[in-house]
């Protein structure tokens, strides 16, 4: 599903944020993307989501080369992967059902299918109750669910996540992650970068950490 | 193709319901767009008006022989006989001072006032009309001027001249009402522009995050078109309103004026071609504006 191979990062800056970075994650894997504050987590989602193009290097994303795909086929691109933030990044003027409907409107799908793909995504973050509702009055697990039913309503079948239990209590993270793993078994590839170690523990999942730009350790290749 | 024009209809009610919500700014930049183009169609009606006012002299030219002041009846008589001997003239018609100020008394509504004076200051006046053949400038002037030969004529007046100089004054006019209305309609695209720049600022983080999900530009765009759309065409209804009220205002005095000239002439609004045409400039201005704000603007937002 994401294949990178010797990927370079260096942005506007001068900075290196990823150096030489190499990894394949297969169709229906689930990872952990680990490292210390600054070492690369979110600037490799953004190259995998096309926020940002790699300096140098190979990235092949759900078959699709990046380094050749022209700037009008990126929102295409998109619609196959389902982004979790960790601030949830919703719209606060829209309710919940709005907010998790947006990826299906955006694709123009027909409206008595959005209506069921959005119910079915809210069930399965529990939040079915809550579709009437504004963002601003869920918690902010609520909020993080929203964003996550947002990310799956369209089916993807790749899932990232960047830091989504960032502001969450022991609990709420479990739940969360638990999420992610029931998704994973529903055959979706996920991928996420997170400081938690405490749930890279619980799960026992592939890890790949980076330090300063280059990936240090990976479970699967250091087994 | 019905779900493309259905996302489409979708997007134009979800617009109008946005700018129904905030209905005060809405107004105010519909209102700036509604003056500025009250102008040109406002001055573009006039001229119009004028303009079917007088078509009826177009061209037919009208000598007006003023007699110097004791010439007597028969004098008159004999005169007009000789000038309808004149090869170009097709008829003449005598007005007496009696009749002339029969008339004037009648036209200018101070009829008594008029009685007090001692005696008539108006001049007998031969009203000279050249043939079909005879009405081009030279022929004119010609017989403009072995009319100013004969003896008894005090002032002898072309009446063509004021009305081509009044034509040409309106295709001047016309001219400077074009040009107008192209600043203005440049004027109407900056402002359009400027409501779309700050609605596409406003809207940042909504644009980034369903270009993070697989929006187009295509449908980032549309609600921005459309809002310039409706913007455009709702300030150009209030455009319409401002210039048939104006006009409305304008009708009373000019109903008076016309009655004084005994002419049938009345304030024609705007019609509905016209009316039309305003309609389309406002949506195609409006259009244009946010187009041209949205696709330098949207280029820059992009997800981080
Ligand atoms: N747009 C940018 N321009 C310049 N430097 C950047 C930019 N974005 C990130 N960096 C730098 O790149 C390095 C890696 O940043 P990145 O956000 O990928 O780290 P991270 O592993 O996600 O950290 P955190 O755990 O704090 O989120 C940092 O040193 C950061 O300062
Ligand atoms: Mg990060």
């Amino acid at each position: 599903m994401i294949h990178f191979s010797n990927v370079f990062k260096r942005y506007e800056s001068g900075y290196d944020a990823l150096r030489g970075v190499n990894f394949h994650l297969e169709r229906e894997e689930m990872a952990f993307l680990t490292g210390h504050s600054g070492a690369g987590k979110s600037t490799l989602l953004k190259l995998i989501t096309l926020i940002e193009r790699p300096s140098r290097g190979h990235c092949v994303v759900n078959s699709k080369n990046l380094l050749k795909l022209p700037r009008w086929r990126i929102p295409y691109f998109r619609r196959d992967i389902g982004f979790v933030f960790q601030d949830h990044r919703l719209l606060f003027d829209r309710t919940v059902f709005d907010n998790v409907a947006l990826p299906l409107v955006v694709s123009g799908g027909n409206y008595k299918e959005t209506v069921r793909r959005v119910h079915a995504a809210l069930d399965k973050v529990g939040l079915l109750n809550k579709e009437k509702m504004y963002p601003i009055t869920l918690s902010g697990g609520e909020q993080q669910r929203v964003g996550i039913a947002r990310a799956v309503v369209n089916k993807p079948p790749l899932l990232l996540a960047d830091e989504p239990t960032g502001n969450l209590d022991e609990a709420l993270s479990d739940e969360l992650i638990d999420l992610f793993q029931d998704f994973n078994h529903h055959g979706v590839t996920v991928l996420i970068a997170t400081h938690d170690l405490r749930q890279v523990r619980r799960l026992d999942r592939r890890v790949l950490q980076l330090a300063q730009g280059q990936l240090i350790y990976d479970s699967i290749a250091d087994a | 193709m019905k779900n493309y024009l259905l996302r489409h209809l979708q997007v134009f009610f979800y617009t109008l319901g946005q700018l129904a919500r905030t209905p005060f700014s809405s107004f105010m930049t519909m209102a700036v767009i509604g003056i500025t183009l009250a102008l040109p169609a406002g001055l573009y009606v006039l001229i119009d008006n004028i303009q079917t006012a007088s078509v009826g002299w177009d061209g037919k030219a009208q000598i007006s022989v003023f007699l110097k002041p004791g010439t007597t009846q028969q004098q008159a008589r004999a005169l007009e006989t000789k000038i309808r001997h004149l090869r170009p003239v097709e008829s003449v018609q005598y007005i007496s001072p009696e009749a002339a100020m029969e008339e004037f008394k009648r036209l200018s509504g101070f009829g008594g006032a008029l009685d007090a004076l001692e005696h008539n200051p108006l001049p007998a006046v031969l009203v000279i009309r050249p043939g079909d053949g005879h009405s081009d400038p030279e022929s004119l002037q010609g017989l403009v001027a072995s009319l100013r030969g004969f003896g008894d004529a005090d002032l002898v007046q072309l009446d063509l001249e004021w009305v081509k100089r009044l034509h040409l004054l309106l295709r001047l006019a016309e001219r400077g009402v074009w040009l107008l209305a192209v600043l203005l309609g440049l004027a109407v695209l900056l402002t359009i522009g400027n409501t779309i720049r700050l609605a596409i600022l406003n809207r940042r983080d909504e644009i980034e995050i369903i270009k993070l999900i697989g929006g187009t530009n295509a449908f980032i765009r549309r609600p921005f078109l459309y809002s310039g759309l409706l913007q455009g065409l709702f300030g150009a209804g209030i455009a319409w309103v401002l210039v048939q009220t104006g006009l409305l205002l304008l009708t009373g005095p000019v109903r008076e004026l016309a009655t004084l000239y005994a002419s049938p002439f009345g304030v024609q609004g705007l019609d509905t071609p016209t009316s039309l045409a305003l309609l389309a400039s406002g949506a195609l201005l409006g259009w244009l504006g946010s187009r041209l704000a949205v696709g330098r603007h949207l280029r820059e937002i992009e997800p981080s």
